[in-house]
């Protein structure tokens, strides 16, 4: 074969990675130009991050070959990559949080006070003005002694992006990095990534946002089974082209909401209130209702749904389902009554992830399968394997460890631990946030079928479009307090924003 | 094309030492094949070991062991510890003893010393939840508290004058020793009730994570105080199997039990970090440590050696767990 061009900074050439039972990487090719920001798009389950792990040397490659400036790149371990100018910038940041931020850029190759023993200690000095420079450098307004616990998330990823410079990286991989960030803290990423350009380094992008795609990618490569579908210059690309690639069909219709018979009110809740979080809020849930829960991150939407839920006490405040007046002291009372949530965080509250989907579908209705003391493990198989076919779970069998399952798959998998029992209403919290457009018009057309049956739907959701695309009416939060109501007609992206960022309608 | 790659897959293949399918191999039978390896070892080193006599007193010595292994497999799959077994194991089955020979009633006994152990495990449990401390630090006070009970209600000397007692440890129903019947009970249903019954799943949940299984309804400090009281039952009835055999309530028994049962757990495959193990596999790793210790007694191997060997054999078996599950382990 022959030494690739000069203006290639990397080329992944035929890389072929297996799991126990699957084929997770299939002879996938990747060309990143120097100085572009070379974005990654993919369903979830396509094979992005296990490429991006290849790539910085955490897992190993069955087949293949990776070229680096020029040089074939041979992975023993992550730090040949890092030692070799590749950083990445992993979607959940793990920075010491009791370190400062020069402590944190320097971890583990600490500026020493001298030869001999005195290399043993840190020269905490020249460690705080280097970062400063560092900083300075970079347009970036932090103290080197603040502590990472101090910060935003998306100054955390700033910080991530300083160290990686400050390792000498000329590539640098993020994944979904606008995933928990502000717009404003987007602005700022995006502006950064602009001045890495300047400075000859190439970026991985990957990212779930369309709309992202088109603001700062200079060629995309679309990947579908772990296989290479297409690569081009995004300027001969456009939404429709990228989805289709993506999913390998046209997606007709983006959200599928349909007008079902309203029935009466399953939830009603007045001057709920938790000291410190959140205040004085009222909502409701009529049966068949899709209601939207809008407002920024941190609004306090998650807690007031956790305390419904009896995740969380409430110091205040009244909680109605059918009319009565109930309070659930922990999710097991909830669920009894019907109510069932989708945490925002799958990995953390959603799943078990060392047991199989099967184990993980049925855990929340093991009654239903077992009325005395045993299980009746035919009736929770086919109970399982139906649940599967009709969410389509994408899984070798039920009895695999959901852990190996792609997040849009998880996430599926959380759906149907609540679909197997007997439900009223069901909260979701974030219910499509990092999953891929096949999979979330999946869960949009899933939402619409229960809504038919009659059960009511608290949807939390920072994405705006999938707001307005789904909900009968929509409740706005603003910094642990409701700010209005809109009914589906009035509401629009302006009208939310409005109560969202705390003024009024 | 797809021919060529298939081809190329069959080329590569043996030439490579496959780490993620030796992964998945040992995660699957490991156990089995460590247990199979050490059987035709000991067969070979000693002409005595395969004679029945001596694979009865395996299965005699193996017995108490691996009852404290299966109440303990419960413990660990739920990602927590017990480092009292060997003392709660004394407390009880001195109890029994001394219930014993009092009224001479073989089953007042054994019930003082479960209702002894269960009523450990209670307290052991719901400290544990309640207060939030680690179990390592409760049932290390647990430890000795049990231990200076003991002693304190015995005076240190052994109770003695115990009757029909006996029957249970040394009594055969033909050729099966009534011990090992009690085991084989108990395996199968700890067996039963880890798979077949909801508060199996429930081990399993909270022990693989905790707040999914909260969020799910489950109620995870329920789940772990009734696996704590489990245990201590399990331990009353490895201390009365062991008081009855020797036939007298010795108060200083049991010493460093824990540490055999805990190896056999997760020799067994039972994961320390929890979510993962099984009753068979437990069984099987009190029978690999049973038979490793028989061997090395026929071999007049000194005890001191004994115990070195035990030790590597922990820790390796804890490497082999770490590293299998990190080769294994799926995309994210």
């Amino acid at each position: 074969m022959n030494a690739p061009q000069s203006d290639i900074v990397l080329e992944m050439r035929g890389i072929t990675k297996r799991f126990p039972g699957v084929l997770a990487l299939d002879r996938m090719n990747l060309k990143v130009r120097r100085a572009t920001v070379h974005v990654l798009v993919g369903e979830n389950g396509a094979g992005k991050s296990t490429l991006m792990k290849v790539l910085t040397g955490v897992n190993s490659i069955d087949e293949g070959e990776i070229y680096f400036r020029g040089e074939k790149l041979e992975l023993r371990d992550a730090t040949t990559a890092l030692s070799r100018g590749i950083s990445m910038i992993h979607q959940e940041l793990s920075p010491v949080l009791d370190m400062t931020i020069a402590e944190n850029i320097y971890l583990g190759r600490e500026p020493t006070l001298g030869k001999g023993i005195l290399s043993r200690f840190v020269d905490f000095k020249t460690m705080v003005s280097d970062t400063q420079t560092l900083l300075n450098r970079l347009g970036l307004k932090y103290d080197p002694r603040t502590r990472m616990r101090d910060l935003s998330i998306a100054s955390m990823q700033l910080i991530e992006i300083v160290k990686a410079i400050s390792r000498g990286a000329s590539l640098i991989v993020m994944d979904e990095p606008t995933s928990a960030i502000s717009d404003a803290e987007v602005e700022m990423l995006f502006r950064q990534i602009a001045d890495l350009k300047a400075h000859d380094v190439a970026i991985i992008y990957i990212t779930h946002k369309l709309d992202e795609i088109f603001r700062i990618a200079d060629d995309i490569t679309v990947m579908r089974d772990g296989q290479f579908v297409a690569s081009d210059r995004a300027s001969n690309y456009d939404e429709t082209k990228v989805i289709s690639q993506m999913v390998g069909r046209t997606i007709s219709s983006i959200f599928p909401k349909e007008n079902v018979p309203i029935g009466e009110e399953i939830l009603s809740v007045r001057n709920l209130t938790r000291a410190g979080v959140f205040a004085g809020v009222d909502l409701n849930v009529k049966s068949g209702e899709i209601v939207g829960l809008a407002g920024l991150i941190g609004a306090g939407r998650t807690e007031v749904a956790r305390a419904i839920f009896g995740l969380d006490p409430i110091d205040a405040g009244e909680i109605r389902l059918n009319g009565e007046p109930t309070h659930f002291a922990s999710p097991a009372d909830a669920i009894r009554f019907g109510v069932a949530m989708v945490s925002e965080d799958r990995k953390a509250e959603g799943l078990v992830l060392c047991r199989s989907v099967l184990e993980n579908i049925s855990l929340a209705s093991l009654h239903k399968f077992a009325p005395g003391v045993f299980i009746n493990d035919g009736a929770e198989r086919s109970e399982a394997q139906r649940m599967i076919n009709l969410l389509q779970i994408k899984t070798p069998s039920a009895t695999v460890v959901a852990d190996n399952l792609s997040g849009g798959n998880q996430q599926k998998i959380v759906i149907a631990k609540w679909l197997l029992g007997d439900l009223r209403l069901l909260i979701l919290d974030e219910p499509t946030r990092g999953i891929d457009v096949g999979s979330k018009s999946e869960i949009h057309k899933l939402m619409v079928q229960l809504a038919r049956q009659g059960i009511g739907i608290l949807m939390i959701s920072s994405e705006l479009p999938e707001i307005l695309g789904m909900s009968d009416r929509v409740f706005v939060m603003s910094a642990g307090a409701m700010m209005g109501e809109l009914k589906r007609s009035d509401a629009t992206q302006e009208n939310i924003m409005r109560l969202a960022t705390g003024g009024l309608s | 094309m797809t021919t060529d790659h298939a081809v190329r897959d069959v080329a590569k293949a043996p030439s490579r030492f496959d780490v993620t399918k030796f992964a998945a191999i040992y995660r699957r039978f490991g156990t089995i094949l460590i247990f199979g390896g050490i059987l035709i070892l000991a067969s070979l080193v000693s002409p005595d070991f395969l004679t029945q006599a001596n694979l009865t007193n395996v299965l005699r010595q193996v017995v108490v062991v691996s009852l404290l292994a299966c109440g303990v497999t419960f413990v660990i799959i739920l990602a927590q510890i017990d480092v009292s077994l060997g003392s709660v194991l004394a407390l009880c089955g001195v109890i029994a003893a001394s219930v014993m020979a009092m009224t001479g009633s073989v089953l007042l006994a054994i019930a003082a010393g479960l209702l002894v152990g269960a009523l450990t495990g209670l307290i052991s449990g719901l400290v544990i939840t309640i207060f939030g401390i680690p179990s390592f630090i409760m049932t290390l006070a647990m430890t000795t508290v049990a231990r200076g009970l003991v002693l304190l209600y015995t005076g240190g000397s052994p109770v003695t004058g115990l009757g029909d007692f006996k029957i249970v440890g040394q009594g055969s129903l033909g050729p099966v020793p009534i011990s090992v019947i009690i085991l084989a009970v108990v395996a199968v249903a700890s067996w039963v009730l880890l798979n077949k019954t909801k508060f199996g799943r429930y081990v399993y949940a909270v022990g693989g994570n905790p707040r999914a299984a909260l969020a799910s309804g489950v109620n995870p400090s329920k789940i772990i105080v009734k696996a704590f009281v489990l245990n201590g039952v399990l331990c009353a009835i490895g201390g009365v199997v062991l008081m009855s055999r020797i036939n007298s309530g010795q108060p200083a028994a049991g010493v460093g039990y824990e540490f055999d049962a805990i190896t056999a757990t997760v020799v067994g495959g039972t994961s320390l970090m929890g979510g993962t193990g099984n009753i068979t596999g437990t069984i099987i790793g009190a029978m690999i440590i049973g038979v490793i210790n028989n061997t090395l007694n026929l071999l007049n191997v000194s005890s001191y050696w004994q115990q070195i060997i035990k030790g590597l054999i922990i820790a390796v078996a804890v490497i082999l767990d770490v590293w299998t599950k990190r080769a294994g382990k799926g995309r994210s």
